[in-house]
């Protein structure tokens, strides 16, 4: 017999609710609204009272209302034919919605259950498997989707029977395992997964050892981000936050990427839906949107659904990476996850930390973070997921909660500095003080010296060296005048320069520097680092100036070129009539 | 909002604040409105029989033995074509002498557009004001406000904007309007001969500062109304929006809520994003965008208003006074059309981005001069052609008096940069140049 309640108080969507049997953290109800079921989840319990928060609008709720508890955690329903999806926070197909506006109490299933999937066994009768084991395959489109044991199974099974190739929708029986009460268990091509738990089912979670490319060259080389790794943007308004991401998701390395816009534009999602069936996935050579998956909660939809759709999207992340995949997360704004938090907590009247955010802010985000990560699974293979969140801090300041708590869960910092963008110096990422951790374990830096070459993580020490200098020099020249520093100062401050604008700076809107792979990031630093390293004592600091300007505009022209076409090879040599004329 | 026959009434309040009352009653559903002693009042919270509710008039004088009646519905709005030409308050009452109107009741601040329904923006809204369509192009569907100290003529603007945008219906949300911003824009809209095509809801500061909370509501349903059924291009413009998020803070701290940055509710973002989110291309044809007044503290966009505001609007177009010329400029710096580029060179001339861009880059290198001059620094002849440049910039394009079409813009950028700098020098694709660079005169 299932839980039943009563409404006895509501405050925006924080409902409280009288019940007359058990109920779970977390666990789901439907509240009854006229006949519409409003779902909800259980946040807190105080004796026979259970806060529950809404996630739809309360409008026309009553006090008396009845509420049926579900038995269930938040779940997101796994199986193939989620890539290409577009999903809202509780994992509903907002594709197959009537109508232009969401209704309240309108639920549409994820997946389609007529749609038959050609199946072929991985496994033979009698093998002994467990959870997240993979027990057969079907094509997703172009990915060999595997069928698992399901991951709420525990301990050890033998296969009893498996079914032979074909056809077979997702509810179709496709396996019957037995336990060793010998108890049997049939499988199908769906499972069910509370989202706010993190799927096991992997041998090894060793630190990542791989760097994931994203064609930027100021993450790539500068910071780059390991595969299973996690890294967030923050940064003011009309930063480029959002363009970044959207960079980092079409040319990210990996074979899925799941974009969650949480409490973020509905014009923003608009720009994926319409672009992304159009543009080439540039590792593949496929569409776009035949990797991506979309969970789109934007600002106007429900708070509480909001929370929920970044669970639900590392949740689908984890799925495939059980299947031995690279899977890229992206949210867009973990501070709107973060807002959603504070208004329930505020609504709970709960004693607030700072800026108003509930005191645990800084668990439940490092928790989060730590979903990611590299995996090795039971069969040897290996999956990632690598997050990347944005932040939107208040006023632009980082000196805030939600900032702060990331940074000590995140490994790479990308700060996105109001400066930079003023002059339209994009990715406006301040070279300086952002990071990657990544560069500091061992199994990166010999990754890297094994695939690009070796001793460049001192190259790209140097180049940063670099940078910080001309900042220096730069603030001396301001305080004392082009004429009261020596030659040397602007020579180091039109080196900085230099590697500013002909490298770190980067047009994503140009069809070939939008993407820039790493061979190329390679021979464009050594390029650069060489005429760092030169001693050119110029005699006038004019001479100095519209020297490297001309120099920079010709580096320019070459990153908009194909890498060594002819236009490139011409400016090449433009390059090098320059390099001779000063200089040794 | 006409009463219902059938109501609950009771007699009884528990507890009055300057913005609330709590009173026991059976019954009541969240977010309905009610009658408290003859003013307009809406659930704001239930626990166990006590319910509070919030009076949009403010409480003075309110008795604990007033009347209360409760209507059973969320607030709504008689919808159809006789809502033209009309001017209304907060409540949707005609406060311009006419009749009722008639129409089918629509409930206000009603569900969000499914954004899988929606269309990617992509038509040009041209303003006449060159540092908009130049610089910050609209386009239909997006939302933008103004950012602008209380002294900046942002209502003039607006109204400029409005009437000369190619759109279908006008609806103003007026919150905290004064009563001469009010008469200025019946006035303005009744001389441009433009009146069957507005739609005004208006919250004065006579009037109690709660109300304003129904404003964008009200504007919205009336906005839904005509691009959803009647697919018509809606532009409803909200001025105060500062105001608003004030009355807010009002209402969230009669209710002890815990407030987060700059004394706003936590729920300011969602609040905001509510209202917001209303713009829309949809599918039909119909759109709704949406131009929005928030004004600044001496130009402080780190407060929480503006600053949740940004996170939410595609844009802001800044208003600030030019010392050099004296005009009142959109400043290029600072403004931003997230969606310009839906529209630059694909429904302007080829040319538009380029111009645009070179324009700006120029406008900084003077900047970048006059902060060398007030230094002391010796200027080169580039940093005085660069001043020069720029006060005829900031006279012939970024002041907001300007009013001429997109290719007069152009045409009369190239014309500038002609005059004062050679084609290298402002970086324009060659091929651009080839083709309209002009003559000085």
């Amino acid at each position: 017999m299932a839980t039943k309640g009563k409404v006895t108080g509501i405050v925006s969507n924080l409902v409280t609710v009288k019940v007359d049997g058990p109920v779970g953290e977390n666990e789901l109800c439907h509240i009854n609204l006229g006949g519409t079921m409003l779902l909800a989840e259980v946040i807190k319990v105080t004796g026979q009272n259970a806060s529950v928060q809404v996630f739809e609008s309360t409008r026309g709720l009553k006090n008396g209302d009845e509420v049926t508890f579900l038995g269930r955690m938040l779940e997101a329903s796994l199986g193939p034919g989620l890539l290409s999806g577009v999903y809202d926070g509780l994992q509903n197909d907002l594709t197959t919605m009537q109508g232009v506006f969401l209704k309240r109490g309108e639920y549409t299933d994820p997946l389609d259950h007529e749609k038959l999937w050609m199946f072929t066994p991985l496994v033979e009768p009698g093998a002994r498997v467990s959870a997240a084991d993979w027990l057969g395959e079907v094509m997703e489109e172009w990915l060999p989707h595997k069928i698992m044991v399901p991951f709420n199974f525990s301990g050890e099974y033998t296969v009893k029977s498996i079914a032979p190739a074909g056809d077979y929708n997702i509810d179709a029986t496709i396996a019957v395992l037995m336990d060793a009460e010998g108890v049997e268990k049939n499988v199908t091509m769906c499972q069910k997964w509370p989202v706010k738990v993190a799927i096991k089912g992997y041998k090894e979670k060793p630190r990542p050892s791989k760097i994931m490319e994203t064609g930027v060259r100021i993450i790539d080389t500068f910071n780059p981000i390991a595969e299973g790794g996690t890294g967030f943007i923050p940064g003011p308004f009309g930063c480029g936050k959002t363009v970044l991401q959207h960079a980092i998701a079409k040319q990210g390395e990996a074979d899925i990427v799941v974009m969650a816009a949480c409490g973020e534009r509905a014009n923003e999602v608009v720009e994926i839906f319409t672009e992304y069936p159009e543009l080439i996935d540039p590792h593949t050579g496929r569409k776009l949107m035949e990797r991506t998956v979309i969970i789109c909660n934007t600002s106007n939809m429900p708070v509480a659904a909001r929370e929920a759709s970044v669970y639900t999207a590392m949740t689908i992340c984890e799925y495939y990476r059980a299947m031995g995949y690279r899977c890229l997360l992206l949210a867009d704004s973990t501070s709107r996850w973060a807002q959603a938090l504070r208004e329930m907590s505020n609504r709970m009247e709960e004693l607030p930390g700072q800026d108003a955010f509930p005191v645990d802010l800084s668990a439940i985000i490092s928790n989060f973070y730590a979903r990611a990560g590299q995996v090795v699974l039971n069969n040897g293979k290996t999956g990632a997921v690598t997050f990347i969140g944005t932040v939107s801090p208040a006023g632009g300041n980082l000196k805030e909660p939600v900032t702060e708590s990331t940074k000590k869960a995140a490994r790479c910092f990308y700060a996105l500095e109001q400066n930079r963008a003023d002059q339209k110096r994009y990715p406006a990422v301040n070279p300086v003080e952002s990071y990657s951790k990544y560069l500091e374990y061992p199994e990166i830096q010999e990754y890297l010296q094994a695939t690009v070459e070796k001793g460049w993580i001192d190259k790209v020490l140097e180049a940063k060296n670099l940078v910080r200098r001309g900042k220096e020099m730069a603030e001396q020249i301001n305080i004392l005048g082009d004429d009261g520093v020596p030659m040397s100062y602007h020579e180091a401050y039109w080196k900085s320069e230099l590697i500013d604008f002909a490298f770190l700076q980067q047009d994503a809107f140009d069809a070939v520097d939008a993407v820039c792979p790493m061979e190329r990031q390679k021979f464009m630093l050594d390029l650069i680092l060489g005429i760092c390293r030169k001693d050119f004592g110029f005699e006038d600091y004019e001479v100095c100036r519209s020297w490297f300007k001309e120099v920079i505009n010709t580096l320019r022209q070459m990153n908009y070129s194909e890498f060594h076409s002819e236009s490139f090879e011409n400016y090449f040599s433009t390059l090098n009539q320059q390099l001779s004329q000063y200089g040794n | 909002m006409a009463t219902k026959a059938y109501q609950r009434t009771y007699t009884k309040l528990q507890a009055i604040t300057k913005a609330t009352v709590s009173l026991d009653a059976e019954g009541v559903a969240n977010d309905e409105l009610a009658i408290v002693d003859g003013r307009l009042a809406q659930v704001v919270k239930t626990k166990d029989k006590r319910v509070t509710l919030q009076v949009f008039s403010g409480t003075e004088g309110i008795p604990t033995n007033s009347e209360v009646s409760f209507f059973g519905e969320p607030p709504t709005l008689k919808v159809s074509e006789q809502l033209s030409g009309r001017f209304f308050d907060a409540y949707g009452n005609p406060r311009d002498g006419g009749p009722e109107v008639e129409g089918e009741p629509r409930e206000a601040g009603g569900p969000s557009v499914n954004p899988y329904k929606r269309r990617q923006p992509s038509e040009l809204i041209p303003t006449g004001i060159a540092g908009i369509d130049l610089n910050n192009t609209l386009v239909s569907g997006q939302k933008i406000p103004f950012f602008a100290d209380p002294d900046q003529p942002y209502n003039k603007v607006m109204a400029e904007v409005a009437l000369r945008a190619d759109v279908d219906k006008i609806i103003l949300g007026g919150m905290g309007l004064s009563n001469d911003d009010y008469l200025f824009f019946r006035q303005a809209f009744e001389g441009a001969g433009a009146l069957d095509k507005i739609v005004s809801f208006v919250n004065t500061t006579e009037e109690p500062p709660v109300e304003r909370l129904l404003i964008p509501d009200m504007a919205l349903t009336a906005a839904e109304y005509f691009a959803v059924d009647k697919n018509e291009k809606v532009l409803v413009l909200l001025t105060d929006m500062t105001l608003y998020a004030d009355a807010l803070s009002i209402v969230s701290n009669r209710m002890d809520q815990i407030p987060s940055k700059d004394s706003m509710p936590g729920s300011l973002y969602s609040d905001l994003a509510k209202i917001y989110e209303k713009a829309v291309q949809l599918p039909d044809g119909g759109s709704i965008t949406i131009i929005a007044v928030t004004t600044l503290n001496d130009g402080d966009i780190t407060h929480a208003i503006p600053d949740n505001t940004g996170y939410i609007t595609e844009g802001q177009l800044f208003l600030r006074a030019d010392s050099d010329t004296g005009c009142v400029i959109v400043d290029p710096f600072r403004s931003l059309s997230r969606l310009k580029q839906l529209v630059q060179g694909k429904k302007t001339r080829e040319d538009h981005s380029q111009v645009m861009n070179a324009g700006v880059r120029l406008y900084a290198d003077a900047q970048n001069a006059k902060t060398k001059l007030q230094n002391g620094f010796d200027l080169s002849d580039y940093d005085l052609r660069c001043l020069d440049y720029a006060k005829d910039y900031a006279r012939e394009l970024l002041s907001i008096d300007v009013n001429i079409s997109i290719n007069e813009m152009l045409d009369t950028a190239w014309r500038l940069f002609a005059k004062y700098f050679s084609p290298a020098e402002t970086g324009i694709k060659q091929s651009l140049i080839d083709k309209y660079w002009k003559k000085a005169d």
